[in-house]
Parts: C-alpha cells; sequence; structure tokens
C-alpha cells in the first residue's frame, strides 16, 4: 500500500472573481481520488465559497457550490473554517453550507464537517501537515 | 459620474479609494467581488453607509445572487441588472473603473 500523506487545501480567494476557487475542487477531487488525507481551510474570502444560496442563474456562470456538499461522500471529512474572516465579512456559520459526512466508525451517524478555527489554530494545522497546497 | 469597483474590499483598496475619490451626486457601481462591498455588518459597510449620504451605491444584481449573498445587502443599495449597468453607462457622462 502506498503512503498516505496530510493535504492541507488553503482556499484565500473569492468564488467567481477568479478562477482559484474551482482549480482548488478540482485538485481537491484528485486528491481525494488517491485516497489521500485530504483537509480543506477557508479563510480570507475563500470563507466566501461556501456562503449558502449562491444562485448563479442571472450571470450565466457555472455555480459550483453543490459540490462542496459532496465532499463527504469522497471521506473528506475535515473543512476548516477561520473565524476571524467570518467576523470580518459579517458571516456566522448559519450563512455557510452545512456540509456533513457520514461517520463509518459511528454507525454512519451524520456529522458536521465544518470546524471553526482560530489562526493559532490554523498555525498549529499547518505545521501538521505533509503537504500544504494554496489557493 | 460613474464609479466602477470590481475587486473585494477585502483583499483590495479599490472601493476605499473610490468612495475617497467619489464627488457629491456621483453613482457607485459594485460588479463583480466588488459587490461583498454591499454586506451589510462587514468590516467595510460602515465606510459605505457613511459614502451613501452622497453618492448613490448601486450593485450587480447577477453578482450578488451568485454569490449567495443577496439577503445580506446594506439597506438604501439598489441592485441593477445588466440593463440597469448599460444604462448607468449612458448616462453618466464618464466612467471610471477602480480595477
Amino acid at each position: 500500500m502506498s503512503e498516505t500523506k496530510k493535504f492541507l487545501y488553503v482556499n484565500r480567494k473569492a468564488p467567481y472573481g477568479t478562477v482559484y476557487a474551482l482549480e482548488s475542487l478540482e485538485v481537491v477531487l484528485i486528491g481525494a481520488a488517491f485516497e489521500q488525507d485530504v483537509q480543506l481551510l477557508f479563510m480570507d474570502d475563500g470563507v466566501f465559497q461556501i456562503a449558502k444560496g449562491q444562485d448563479t442563474g442571472e450571470s450565466e456562470m457555472k455555480n459550483f457550490s453543490p459540490t462542496y456538499s459532496a465532499l463527504g461522500d469522497y471521506d473528506i471529512t475535515k473543512m476548516y473554517v477561520d473565524k476571524q474572516s467570518l467576523e470580518e465579512r459579517g458571516l456566522t456559520l448559519d450563512d455557510l453550507i452545512p456540509l456533513t459526512y457520514e461517520d463509518e466508525d459511528d454507525d454512519w451517524a451524520e456529522k458536521d464537517s465544518i470546524r471553526l478555527v482560530s489562526r493559532d489554530e490554523i498555525a498549529a494545522l499547518m505545521e501538521e501537515q505533509d503537504v500544504v497546497l494554496s489557493f | 459620474m460613474l464609479h466602477t469597483v470590481n475587486k473585494s474590499p477585502f483583499t483590495n483598496n479599490s472601493l476605499e479609494s473610490c468612495l475617497d475619490c467619489v464627488s457629491n451626486g456621483a453613482a457607485v457601481l459594485l460588479i463583480e467581488d466588488g459587490v461583498y462591498g454591499a454586506l451589510n455588518g462587514s468590516n467595510v459597510a460602515d465606510k459605505v453607509k457613511a459614502a451613501m449620504g452622497k453618492v448613490t451605491v448601486y450593485a450587480l444584481s447577477a453578482d450578488v445572487k451568485a454569490r449567495g449573498v443577496a439577503d445580506k445587502v446594506i439597506d438604501g443599495i439598489k441592485l441593477v441588472d445588466y440593463a440597469g449597468f448599460v444604462d448607468l453607462s449612458t448616462e453618466n457622462d464618464k466612467v471610471q473603473s477602480w480595477l
């Protein structure tokens, strides 16, 4: 069996304005396909990527936000969100898409994937990774 | 005169520079990631509200809706569609794009 590494995807850009958010999501899915330990961090304008209620009908862009809800099925169960970034933007946890996964070690109970973290916790999170991918 | 802002106010000072350089009666249109400047309760909301005393602030509805922030727009900011964007461009004699 090949080695599993801890990957952290750092998402700091708003969706739609640039292609970073969509590209990150593509690479996240690749990481998951290779059965790596994939974790996502949303901070700065990256928190807007998982804002609830995105509707791109009028702008005719691709709404890729439903994909975040599917990540739990790819065993991506750790989605870190920077508290400070939410506060700066007048957002709360309720403004985010409710991201969950089914815990196979706990009778497939549905659990929250989102974990609110401080900047200190982010510093520690980055240090414990094997690979950090920046978007 | 029309001023447009297309960058997020949290990553770039375009909105701040714009609001520092608008005259009474000007129109400010927030587009693309600039629509985050319309968010109520954010770090920049007070500055936008203060500017609304002398300029009219608009936001492009398609970009507001795409980003999921339609229900959090500051009261008094006018949402316009693409046709409204065209109207603002033609009604005003000049356009400054704060890129």
